[in-house]
């Protein structure tokens, strides 16, 4: 098993390097002077070169790549060119509370798709599985900010929730409950469609292996054969469809945010890119990259860890 | 000999011919009525992007003052927005809008996965390495963290909009065309073909691109809604198309800020987004059973 890790997290470290070059290499190659968006159309030649300077610009750009990476490791991460403020914390803090919203729908969301995904599969053909399966068929054609505002318009007022979730920077998690429960649901909703019908899958799929039709014909009954058999080794890909679920939750947040006015990353990413503020959007993405890296991961591990084939097999 | 072998071989496998096939494959999609719903839905929508123009009684910038924020009538069958734009006309212009952005988005991305998947799934080696290692990592990032990463590079604009789109989905479609590929690859008649001596590039579009014909006729609908998934939220979150164009995502952005005055101006452009997004995963979901590929994701 460490060894196991231990591979798993070099091919983390790998990953990670090769996709913050391709961070680099988007938002510096590309065309558009940064220096011309920082300092307006206005300026002159002067000034413009004084600015590429102070940005190191003049530098290669392998060199570029080294000195932004290095920076970013041991925590410069430098200030935004739009606003001057230091970058760092302030990902941090939105960091937090995206983490918050997203933590808050997948303790919600994760356990009810599954429930839903079993019931279905349990009664697979049968008026409640069209129903949910149909229902997750219309949930997954409705995008997130579809949903979002529908929620607002029917539930907000009438249970007296905020529409906009624009809290305060340092609101706790009891503070901010309120505010979380409606980006939380819509945030739901993606998860539910996705989780559910693969979760379905999984367990028609079991409910069709000869173990089952062995465990029934002993005589055991038909909830055990479900609870202790069945669901169990159903899980395993589960759990490997959550973490990527998660995936799906970062890019639906990013909507989400935006709907709710909620303080995320996913609304300062949109607050970055309408001002093309670069060094904003690259630690915003390296962040994200990685939390979705370590998700993925997690998974990794903890299916390794249930299924002894994978950790001894390779 | 060996030629006469190969042409007899080729004419089997096409046998029905292929006005015939895709007769009988259209039977079997629309023998569901819930993939026929879907199939019929995509194409109207289709109709309407080619022939909007015609259909809209109204320009979709032309501001008719007097009815601004007028309900949906007889005249105004959406209504009408708080600047007098007709919200009808607008959800017609703007299917164009959608189909351009994600249908040739989808074309772009699915021509050029398939060349790469092609490639690197026959050729195998240091190409199939490097190119699979460099999508790995493009798929790293959650497709709308590179979509926006791309934009805000790129600026805002239909054309960034199209180019992200292409971007996103080629690692997606190449490894689908890749895995397809090497599943058929070691198959004895691709072998018999190439000791026959045919050329790679034979092989590849007459003996290996025919088994991989089904696989992405599925991920190409897949990416199609994705796509307009994918360009509506961009146009939602204001960094897509531009106003004043009349896509869907950004109609409903719009109209956000009067919900209260003009709820239709949001409602109907919404409506449509997740008609047509529905319609074509159904379409997707009847092409999966259409290929007995049913039991795959």
């Amino acid at each position: 098993m460490t060894a196991y890790i231990l591979r798993r997290l070099a091919f983390l470290g790998l990953t990670m390097l090769l996709t913050s070059l391709l961070i680099f290499v988007i938002t510096q190659l590309l065309p558009g002077d940064v220096c011309r968006v920082i300092l307006g159309r206005e300026v002159g030649e002067n000034a413009l070169e004084a600015c590429r300077l102070d940005l190191g610009l003049d530098q290669p750009a392998p060199v570029r790549y080294f000195t932004w990476l290095g920076d970013f490791l041991t925590g410069n991460w430098g200030n935004s060119y739009s606003t001057d403020a230091e970058i760092r914390p302030l990902v941090m803090e939105r960091l937090g509370n995206s983490l918050m919203l997203a933590g808050f729908t997948m303790l919600v969301g994760v356990p009810i798709a599954i429930g839903l995904g079993v019931i279905a599969a349990l009664n697979e053909g049968k008026a409640i599985d069209n129903g949910i399966s149909l229902g997750a068929l219309a949930v997954v054609g409705l995008p997130e900010f579809v949903t979002g505002i529908l929620l607002i318009e029917i539930l907000a007022f009438r249970l007296g929730l905020p529409a906009n979730s624009s809290i305060r920077e340092t609101a706790t998690f009891a503070e901010a409950f309120p505010s979380l429960i409606l980006p939380a649901l819509t945030a739901t909703f993606v998860l539910l469609a996705y989780v559910a019908r693969l979760t379905r899958a999984g367990v028609i799929e079991e409910l069709k292996q000869a173990y089952v039709r062995t465990a029934e014909l002993k005589g055991l009954p038909r909830r055990t054969v479900i609870w202790r058999h069945v669901l169990r080794n159903a899980m395993l890909p589960t759990i490997t469809v959550v973490a990527i679920s998660f995936g799906w939750l970062i890019s639906g947040l990013v909507v989400i945010e935006n709907v709710f006015n909620y303080p995320g990353l996913g609304r300062l990413m949109v607050f970055a890119i309408s001002r093309r503020d670069l060094p904003l959007l690259q630690a915003i993405s390296l962040i994200t990259v990685l939390g979705f890296a370590l998700a993925n991961l997690v998974a990794d591990l903890l299916y390794a860890a249930l299924n002894p084939r994978i950790r001894i097999g390779s | 000999m060996a030629s006469a072998a190969t042409a007899d071989v080729t004419k089997q496998s096409a046998a029905p011919g292929w006005g015939q096939r895709f007769f009988s494959l259209a039977r079997t999609l629309l023998r569901r009525p819930s993939h026929a719903l879907g199939t019929l839905i995509s194409l109207l929508f289709l109709v309407i992007a080619i022939i909007g123009p015609l259909l809209a009684p109204y320009g979709a910038n032309e501001q008719i003052v007097a009815d601004a924020r007028d309900g949906p009538s007889a005249a105004h069958w959406f209504g009408v927005d708080t600047l007098g734009r007709d919200v009808y006309s607008r959800v017609l212009l703007g299917t164009r809008d959608i189909f351009t952005l994600a249908g040739i988005g989808t074309l772009l991305a699915v021509l050029i996965g398939t060349s790469l998947g092609l490639l690197s799934g026959y050729r195998g080696g240091w190409f199939d390495e490097l190119l699979m290692r460099f999508f790995d990592s493009v798929l790293a990032l959650p497709a709308l963290l590179l979509a926006l990463l791309l934009l805000g590079t790129l600026g805002p604009s239909r054309q960034s909009v199209l180019f992200v789109i292409v971007i996103v989905y080629i690692p997606i479609v190449a490894r689908v065309v890749r895995s397809v590929v090497l599943s058929v690859k070691t198959r004895s008649y691709i072998e018999a073909a190439r000791v026959q001596g045919e050329s790679s590039a034979r092989i590849l579009f007459r003996e290996i691109l025919p088994a991989v014909l089904p696989a992405l006729a599925v991920e190409a609908a897949l990416r199609f809604s994705y796509a307009i998934f994918l360009a509506s939220s961009l146009g939602f979150l204001g960094v897509g198309v531009q106003p004043p164009s009349p896509e869907w995502g950004l109609m409903v952005n719009e109209a956000r800020d009067a919900v209260s005055q003009t709820p239709w101006a949001l409602y109907f452009p919404a409506a449509a987004i997740s008609l047509l997004v529905i319609s074509v995963n159904l379409l997707a979901d009847g092409l999966k059973h259409v290929f007995q590929m049913d039991g795959e994701r």
